[in-house]
């Protein structure tokens, strides 16, 4: 396997894996502290 | 407004859910095999350059427009690509364009169900010791042959004394598929792909630490292996920008990018029009993707081409079809490979496993017409389909003389109306819905940002990027010699090829059909809605 070979390699497999985990990372934080802004909160009382 | 009918609005039940969903779409047969044959065959390691930048401007920009356009159909009241496309572009042929979001995935589920079947067939064949065939390259390809029907047509149904076991494993596919597609969006697809996906992966990582230390055979190791996968120039020779000029790179690099991601099924579009009005589209589409990407390049990129290097050197790997580098050279390697019943069954569990979250995605844009156009239930909606898919996959099935039958769909259906209706959506977000809407929708709800320059690749860059691959490759097959397999010249020369594409018309009329039906009920319903305003 050549220089060439093993950059791509690594380069291409290391940006595809830390994607991955960052968007993972990032999925499962927010939903763990999403706070819901009042226009998403739906208290039903529009007919009262 | 829901115009789906009495049934309450489906949607997900989880965030995770619906990213593992749209990925186990995504992930299939192509990952593992398609792409690390494309990849070693196109100049090794080059091939990852146009390859990132058709994922980064054109794969991902396709998702987040699709997955956008989605959600904005499902909030209000649409979960079919004709009403989601209604609801964007409010002219009367819009909801008419939308027959190729029908047909595409209805279609490549009546072949791909097929190949699903290979796929857990020889992961049973491997198991049981019933695919140690030596080491006579033949004798796969010969039963790859027989099991598959290339040898006549109608050898599946009529020419084997008994029925074939491809077509007992078509069978329990389709009951698999359709038991999954009955439980609905939530407790089905969702469930299942939750349990499918993180268990497919743990299957490939097992399967990569075990070709990763491997010992060498033959005077060949893996390092060798990976460098014939990863090693740049393996084809023209020279430097590594030399390779860069290879043309035919560039467009086989866009394509798989194109058809892995499964953006211009109308799928995506139909899953997302489930989420809720501020569920994050950003991130998802994103993780997705990643998902995808990462089981395509860091799992199948590792795997297959370096194994059957390892066992078999150039000469066995060089040149090899999709089929023929899974089901003729793979089954091979497990033979020779040491714990090779293990890994092999394993192996093709999984591709088992991509399989069916792929066709079971496949199923539901016809199902959300049924329900959301005509007012049909789950159950009644569900037989519909399941009857209209078995005609296609006995089709198929029957046609089996060196499947031409498949070949033809996969040609017309699975490759031609993709390009077209990936172009089409692409016009919808970036000149109908606009850049303002379309972002604004994107953005509403996302944990990340996407900037505004996306928009602006989704209205200019990406629908020229994919004219121009789609004319190269119009007329590169155009031009392809008639023994080298040319579909055009074909549908004069190969009756069942015409009779294949006769199919695919009478599907696109029956869709067409259902779709002015819903037009008309969508019509009475506004219509109702609008007397009760008054």
């Amino acid at each position: 396997m050549t220089t060439g070979g093993w950059t791509i390699m690594v380069l291409s497999v290391g940006f595809v894996t830390v994607l991955l985990a960052w968007c993972l990372y990032k999925v499962f934080t927010h939903s763990a502290t999403e706070v819901h802004a009042p226009p998403q909160i739906d208290p039903h009382d529009r007919e009262k | 407004m829901n115009q789906g009918g009495g049934a309450a609005r489906q949607s997900w039940g989880t965030r995770i859910g619906v990213i593992f969903a749209v990925m186990g779409s995504a992930v299939g047969l192509g990952n593992f095999l398609r792409f690390p044959g494309k990849a070693a065959q196109y100049e090794g390691g080059a091939f990852m350059i146009p390859y990132f930048i058709a994922l980064l401007v054109l794969g991902i920009p396709l998702a987040w427009a699709e997955w956008a356009m989605g959600r904005y159909g499902g909030i209000r009241g649409h979960n079919s690509t004709p009403g989601i496309y209604r609801t964007i572009w409010k002219r009367a042929a819009a909801p008419y364009f939308g027959v190729l979001g029908m047909i595409v995935p209805v279609i490549i589920y009546m072949y791909y169900v097929f190949i699903e079947s290979w796929c857990l067939a020889y992961a049973w064949y491997t198991a049981t010791g019933q695919l140690a065939l030596g080491n006579d390259a033949t004798k796969y390809k010969s039963f790859f042959d027989g099991f598959v029907g290339k040898d006549a047509d109608g050898f599946l149904v009529i020419g084997g004394g008994g029925v074939s076991p491809a077509v007992i494993a078509l069978a329990i596919c389709f009951v698999v598929n359709f038991a999954l597609i009955y439980r609905g969006i939530s407790k089905g697809i969702e469930k299942f792909c939750l349990f499918a996906m993180p268990l497919l992966i743990l299957c490939a990582i097992i399967v990569l630490v075990r070709v990763l230390t491997l010992a060498p055979y033959e005077g060949r190791s893996v390092l060798d292996g990976l460098g014939y996968m990863w090693n740049p120039h393996t084809q023209t020779g020279g430097s590594f920008w030399k390779s860069l000029a290879n043309g035919q790179m560039w467009l086989e690099a866009t394509g798989q990018i194109f058809f892995s991601l499964s953006v211009g099924f109308g799928i995506i579009i139909t899953y997302s029009s489930y989420l809720k009005r501020n569920d994050d589209v950003a991130l998802s589409a994103l993780t997705s993707n990643a998902g995808n990407e990462f089981c395509e390049v860091a799992l199948g990129g590792l795997i297959t081409i370096p194994a059957a290097f390892v066992f078999l050197g150039i000469a066995g790997v060089a040149g090899q079809g999709t089929f023929d580098l899974g089901f003729v050279v793979l089954p091979q390697v497990f033979q020779v490979m040491p714990m090779g019943q293990f890994v092999g069954s394993l192996f093709f569990f999984l591709l088992f496993l991509a399989a069916v979250t792929s066709s079971l995605s496949m199923l539901q844009p016809a199902i959300a017409l049924l329900e959301d156009g005509l007012g049909v239930g789950r159950k009644a909606s569900v037989a519909m389909l399941g009857f209209i898919t078995l005609i296609g996959s006995l089709f198929v099935v029957y046609f089996s003389k060196n499947l031409t039958a498949l070949d033809t769909m996969d040609f017309w259906i699975g490759t031609f109306c993709i390009f077209v209706l990936a172009t089409f959506q692409t016009i919808l977000f970036g000149w109908v819905l606009g850049i303002d809407k379309g972002m604004e929708e994107i953005n509403r709800g996302g944990n990340i940002r996407i900037p505004r320059l996306v928009g602006y690749v989704l209205k200019y860059v990406a629908p020229v990027y994919l004219g121009a691959i789609f004319v190269t490759w119009l007329y590169q097959e155009i031009n392809r010699p008639a023994e080298k397999g040319n579909y055009f010249k074909s549908l004069a020369d190969s009756p069942v090829a015409a009779l294949t594409v006769a199919f695919i018309g009478i599907v696109a009329l029956l869709f067409i059909f259902l779709i002015a039906r819903s037009v008309q009920r969508w019509k009475q319903i506004e219509q109702r809605e609008e007397e009760v305003r008054i």
